[in-house]
């Protein structure tokens, strides 16, 4: 049986095989690694980030210390750059995918503080300024090969990527995979190699930031199929997948998209 | 109500060479609701705007499908076709009935 790392390597090649013009570091930008217009736009919103006073935001939330004295950083791996590319993480302790967001409500449990809402600001302020400290340093995302529990979810991720649901009957690989680059009406379909890099992101659309698990609730909910819920361990394991195929990515969030 | 009057419209008239506008209007317009074919999503037909392109363009309807069969599986079912198929199963996930369906396969017959 074909591992992790096969299914990586054919992941990346498909795509490559795909976009032969296309750099490989370029995928991280989603649709516009792909769509010229859409980029020239893009890049002038990059300018003045969206999300600037997001980043701000985040880093007075770290810092912050809790009720008990103590802060985040009593969590979490040191230097802080090396964060965000470490997550998602198999964690043998609960024997299950721990994401960023879930990490941080767990430290946030630890230390007797209330948690914090996944559709909330405070969390995607916190993911923004990781990703931000973050930036430029490459996913390492690991299944460990010593655990079956690590494996199992890992696979029990990528089925999910490859299976059709919804009334309209779609996978994710529908989508960002064998379509990818093509229109729906006027919506041109990013690679699913890229996508974890760089959230979370500002939409223009909703004039706010969201997490990668509303991005994988918004795609779910348009096959008219049931989502689950944010950090649900079915969105855990998709993102465990998801984040795998982008090993070696550079973190280039928080991002801007349509 | 409506609905039945559409149905035994479209079955009066199936019959007959010419269809009526009416008809017609209704396939089309089932065909294009964003709630109900959604077709130009993926598809382009006629002059639609900003159409998808994950399908093949709906055009030369009767030279590419003389059999009508074969064009209804392919909307009710598309994956009876191709199991891979990224066209939503119309009729099998009761998304069109099969008077819609049969609405929206005379107008595009037209095309
Ligand atoms: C019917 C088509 C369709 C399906 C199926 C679909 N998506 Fe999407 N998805 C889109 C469109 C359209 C966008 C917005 C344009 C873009 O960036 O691709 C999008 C955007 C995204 C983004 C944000 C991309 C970015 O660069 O910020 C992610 C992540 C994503 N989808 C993941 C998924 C996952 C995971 C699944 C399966 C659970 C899925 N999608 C299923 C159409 C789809
Ligand atoms: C979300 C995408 C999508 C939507 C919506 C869609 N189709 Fe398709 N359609 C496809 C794809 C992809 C194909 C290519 C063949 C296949 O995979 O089944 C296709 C093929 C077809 C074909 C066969 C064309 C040929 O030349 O072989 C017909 C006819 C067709 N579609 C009709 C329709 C009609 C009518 C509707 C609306 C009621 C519709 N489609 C909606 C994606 C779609």
């Amino acid at each position: 049986m074909a591992g992790p790392e096969e299914d990586r390597l054919a992941f990346v090649a498909f795509f490559q095989a795909r976009f032969p013009e296309i750099p490989l570091a370029e995928f991280a930008n989603g649709i516009y690694a792909i769509d010229s217009d859409a980029r020239d736009q893009w890049l002038d919103i990059e300018d003045f980030p969206p999300y600037e006073f997001t980043i701000d935001a985040g880093e007075t939330l770290w810092q912050d210390p809790f009720a008990n004295g103590k802060t985040y950083s009593n969590c979490f791996a040191d230097p802080i750059e090396d964060i965000r590319p470490q997550y998602p993480r198999f964690d043998a302790g609960s024997g299950e995918v721990v994401t960023l967001e879930l990490a941080i409500n767990n430290c946030r449990s630890a230390n007797d503080e209330p948690l914090f809402a996944y559709d909330g600001k405070e969390i995607t302020a916190i993911t923004a300024f990781l990703a931000y400290e973050s930036r430029g340093q490459k996913l390492d995302i690991r299944v460990p090969a010593d655990d079956s529990r690590a494996l199992d979810a890992y696979e029990t991720g990528k089925q999910f990527y490859y299976t059709k649901r919804g009334q309209l009957n779609f996978a994710c690989s529908d989508c960002h995979g064998i379509s990818s680059g093509q229109y729906v009406r006027a919506d041109r379909l990013s690679t699913g190699l890229g996508h974890p890099t760089h959230f979370p992101v500002y939409r223009s659309k909703t004039g706010g930031m969201v997490s990668l698990h509303q991005r994988f609730s918004g795609c779910v909910r348009d096959v008219r199929a049931v989502p689950f819920e944010l950090q649900s361990i079915e969105f855990r394991n998709l993102e465990y997948f998801l984040a795998y195929m982008s090993n070696g990515f550079e973190v280039n969030g928080p991002a801007s998209r349509k | 109500m409506r609905n039945k009057i559409i149905v035994l419209f479209s079955l009066i008239t199936m019959a007959p060479l010419a269809l009526s506008e009416d008809v017609l209007k209704q396939g089309k317009n089932l065909a294009l609701e964003r709630g109900k074919g959604n077709c130009l999503a993926c598809h382009s037909i006629e002059d639609g705007q900003l159409p998808g392109s994950l399908g093949p363009p709906l055009l030369a309807m009767k030279a590419r499908f003389p059999d009508r069969e074969r064009l209804r599986l392919q909307i009710h079912d598309a994956s009876s076709n191709n199991r891979h198929s990224r066209m939503p199963p119309f009729g099998r996930h009761q998304i069109l009935t099969a008077e819609e369906i049969e609405l929206i396969m005379d107008y595009l017959y037209t095309l």
